[in-house]
């Protein structure tokens, strides 16, 4: 296990060079410009004295290299240093930076970091926690009528945008009946029980959009899982040696039907931190996904390359993490 | 809850009223909403919208336009003029005299040397300032003595308010930028987030791209302002959520540039917790005609001057008939509501500069383009087109990707067809459609299409360098990298010499005569097709009082004087 683990680290070094390398060319070949979207008032000569002085005008070899070295050497050895408030060498080294803000990518991400984990981590626990007991009973009373509604609820979830219900949830929470704020406000600090309860009211409307999406997706995935579990042999044993159904539903049945959903769950966490991007635009939550999209709009390069490859980080890092798990869960899987 | 604290907010300000905006701070707290949120607070390292006014309540100009158009002076003492001696004779220098006891929000004196800095920062070479075309022909700017700075051109300027006014050039403190030259720019992340400002508020938290919170600035002039004693800047989210969240929910104080559906605005401001103000500057949404040949076989000649005449948009029978054949009544209605009116002209504000002789366009006139096509030897063919020696009336018309452009290319569609013209629509993602990427096919500057739409205007008052966008040098080809924004490729030595006469002109009277007849010359030669003169929406809760929206400046020029009611 360990040197299996070791082996798929190592391979994952070249996978991320060759997806950044990719993801760079692609970005390149986008007929995107960082003066697109500046006001028309602003003459031709100065846009190209803009371009030139984002460094534009260098080779792509060039500042592919130059990013790498931003990256991967000086992006590390900043974190070292912030984290253990020491120099490293000359202490003043070139970060990647934003283009439209001029401020390094880092800082961003970490300032958007907290609002996105609190709204999209929570509606991803929620969703787990509502999802894994409705698979269950869903598949343990297949075709009742808890488990139609369950299929129809789950249907509606999937298949509604969230850009719809959350405009929805506004309309009538919002405007209708003034529970809540459209807006989050990402300056606010929980600092005591009625803050804590302001935090709680800003989130319920997103986390609940987000989470019965989750919700929809994996309780299809719980209920399926279920039901082949339910109809293998070990069942009928466990049954016959006089168990009780609790017994044989929640620790047999349960426990083997886990296996691949634990799976699907691990893979869905990289989104986690890809934000939302809809729902975060929806309630002006700017946080990682909201990040992403205005980088694009911007034609933001560093920003955009920045966060993609991150991204592209934690899908390989969660699906090592996947892989492991299962062998883990499931000792008939073995790697060595 | 908000809602309520903000309701007996309201109760306890209409119930206090006369004391209770009497000093700075006492109106508690404001909230801003842009949907396009700030992503720095240095208009020289960005100039967009959003950034330039959300900077322009930290760091201010010397002069400023009012909701007029006209020059008020803001932290200077007078507008200098060839009258009162500001300006000199010659009309090559200018001098400014700063109003004295200015303080910066750190508590230093505001001195020339900050102006003379300012210039010289935006002014490097390597600094990428994206307002330098304000100090365009400036060629020293020095200080007099602490309060009087000269600033002298290359040549003489009848206009000399390009530097130092207008919400996108400000100053900036020289203490505080003075390590951020050049190249170094963009490295001062401290700086350009948290700028040390003259203006009403300066700030205390900002987050790139999300918000920014405020507070009145202790050193700012007039003891009684602000009004508010903190301030939060939201951004993020797309205009109706903002409009939302001023005239439904009452969460904000105050949306900026409200461009949605009219009819859905309406509904909103029927809540009665808002209330919707527009205002009318420089904007055109306008058809570029392309005059030249955008045929793909000509290759790199391809839509340029050498390339040959365009095959029928050349005929100007065939442009006064597409102009004519436009409900541009319909278009501002449908698309921009109280933010469009029809207009005929490129250039229809300031008021001085609008010309009334080419209203023939105001009113759609299907028979008469069909009767001017007739005249002109276009005959309908089999196929509904109509064609003359074997060429058809058949347009590529393009604009960027915008739900407003769209409907309004749908319904030019339909009244071309009814003269027999055949369009067909593209539209491109405003990033590369603006944008300057030499390798992309479908740029504005480009113009590989017959007819592209989009909105154009200038800033501040003067229509001198925006009338000279259609002169012969600023077409735009392959020798200059496609920079240049005569998009029709239109050029004509009697415009040429129009424009000559104009910047050796000062007065103001015969500026304007000769602006008017340069607008006259492009309507009648049907360089281009003006649709609608568009305005800027925004909306204010109805207990935020003193909001005056100016489109000639920052919309946020007179956040001091907003109370609360």
């Amino acid at each position: 296990m360990l040197n299996y683990t070791i082996r798929r680290l190592l391979f994952t070094i070249p996978t991320l060079l060759f997806i950044s390398f990719i993801i760079f060319l692609l970005l390149d070949l986008a007929p995107n410009d960082p003066t697109g979207n500046l006001p028309m008032t602003i003459t031709p000569d100065v846009r190209e004295k803009i371009r030139e002085s984002l460094g534009l005008g260098q080779p792509i070899h060039i500042r592919y290299f130059k990013w790498c070295v931003q990256f991967f050497v000086n992006e590390p050895l900043n974190i070292v240093e912030q984290y253990f408030d020491i120099t490293i060498g000359q202490g003043d080294r070139l970060r990647v930076s934003s283009w439209s803000t001029r401020s390094p990518v880092g800082d961003l991400i970490a300032e958007r970091m907290p609002q996105t984990l609190w709204v999209v981590g929570m509606s991803y626990v929620i969703g787990i926690l509502i999802a894994v007991p409705i698979g269950v009973y869903s598949a343990y009373r297949q075709y009742s009528w808890f488990d139609q509604t369950g299929t129809f609820v789950s249907m509606v979830g999937f298949s509604v945008p969230t850009f719809f219900t959350g405009v929805l949830m506004i309309v009538i929470f919002s405007v209708y009946l003034g529970w809540f704020p459209s807006k989050y406000d990402t300056l606010h600090v929980v600092t005591d029980w009625e803050s804590f309860v302001f935090q709680v009211r800003q989130s319920i409307m997103p986390v609940s959009v987000l989470a019965l999406f989750n919700a929809s997706t994996i309780s299809r995935f719980m209920r399926a899982s279920m039901l082949d579990n339910l109809n293998q042999d070990y069942v009928r044993t466990a049954r016959a040696k006089g168990m009780t159904e609790r017994i044989v539903v929640l620790v047999h049945v349960l426990r083997n039907s886990l296996i691949p959903v634990v799976t699907v769950i691990a893979l869905g966490i990289p989104q986690v931190f890809g934000g939302a991007i809809i729902t975060e635009q929806v309630f002006s939550i700017n946080g990682l996904g909201a990040l992403l999209i205005q980088g694009i709009q911007g034609a933001d390069i560093p920003l955009v390359q920045t966060l993609t490859f991150i991204f592209a980080v934690l899908i390989v890092f969660f699906n090592l993490i996947a892989d492991i798990l299962y062998g883990i869960l499931d000792p008939r899987i073995r790697y060595d | 809850m908000r809602m309520k604290s903000i309701l007996i907010g309201a109760a306890a300000a209409l119930a206090l009223a006369p004391a209770a905006n009497a000093g700075r701070g006492d109106a508690g707290h404001v909230n801003i909403i842009y949907w396009q949120a700030a992503s720095i607070l240095n208009p020289f390292l960005s100039g967009g919208t959003k950034d330039v006014e959300s900077s322009s309540m930290v760091i201010e100009p010397l002069a400023r336009y009012d909701e007029n158009g006209n020059m008020v002076p803001w932290l200077v003492t007078e507008i200098p003029t060839v009258a009162n001696g500001g300006v000199s004779e010659d009309l090559t220098s200018i001098t400014w005299k700063i109003s004295p006891g200015i303080l910066w929000s750190d508590g230093s004196p505001f001195t020339s040397a900050d102006v003379v800095f300012t210039a010289d920062y935006c002014m490097d070479e390597t600094g990428g300032c994206q307002q330098l075309a304000k100090f365009s022909d400036v060629t020293n700017v020095e200080a007099l003595d602490d309060l009087t700075v000269k600033v002298t051109f290359g040549k003489p300027k009848p206009f000399p308010y390009g530097p130092f006014v207008g919400g996108e050039s400000p100053i900036i403190q020289k203490a505080q930028f003075a390590d951020c030259m050049g190249a170094k720019a963009p490295e001062c992340t401290e700086q350009n987030f948290g700028p040390h400002g003259t203006g009403p508020f300066r700030v205390t938290e900002f987050r790139a791209n999300d918000v920014i919170s405020m507070e009145a600035n202790p050193h700012y002039r007039d003891p009684n302002k602000p009004a508010f004693a903190t301030l939060t800047f939201k951004g993020g989210g797309d205009a109706a959520a903002a409009a939302r969240s001023v005239l439904e929910t009452a969460e904000f104080d105050y949306a900026w540039n409200l461009q949605i559906d009219p009819a859905i605005l309406t509904q909103m401001a029927g809540a009665g917790k808002g209330t919707v103000v527009s205002a009318f500057g420089t904007g055109v949404e306008r058809m570029m005609v392309n005059l030249t040949n955008p045929d793909a076989a000509l290759g790199d000649k391809r839509s340029t001057v050498e390339g040959g005449p365009h095959p029928f948009l050349t005929d100007a029978a065939v442009r006064r008939a597409l102009s004519i054949a436009i409900d541009r009544n319909t278009l501002a209605e449908v698309g921009y509501g109280a933010a469009g009116k029809a207009t005929c002209n490129v250039l229809p504000a300031p008021a001085i500069y609008a010309s009334t002789a080419n209203d023939e366009c105001l009113v759609q006139d299907i028979a008469k383009a069909n009767a001017i096509l007739d005249e002109a030897g276009w005959a309908v063919g089999s196929d509904g087109v109509r064609a003359k020696d074997g060429v058809r009336l058949s347009i590529l018309y393009q604009t960027s990707t915008n739900a407003v452009r769209q409907d309004t290319q749908a319904l030019v569609k339909q009244w071309w067809s009814e003269i027999g013209v055949e369009t067909e629509l593209k539209n491109i993602s405003a990033s590369v459609f603006f944008g300057g990427d030499q390798s992309s096919p479908d740029t504005f500057q480009k113009h590989f299409s017959d007819i592209e739409m989009y909105t154009n205007l200038f800033n501040g008052t003067d229509p001198e360098a925006y009338m000279n966008s259609w002169t012969c040098a600023e077409i735009p080809n392959p020798g200059n990298n496609w920079l240049g924004s005569n998009m029709p490729r239109y050029c004509n030595p009697a415009y040429d010499a129009l424009s000559a006469e104009l910047s050796g002109t000062a007065d103001i009277d015969e500026r304007a005569r000769i602006a008017k007849a340069m607008n006259d010359m492009l309507m009648q030669e049907g360089a281009m097709i003006p649709l609608v003169h568009r305005g800027r929406v925004s909306a204010h809760s109805n207990t935020l009082g003193g909001v005056v929206l100016n489109t000639w400046d920052s919309e946020l020029w007179n956040v001091a004087d907003w109370t609360r009611n």
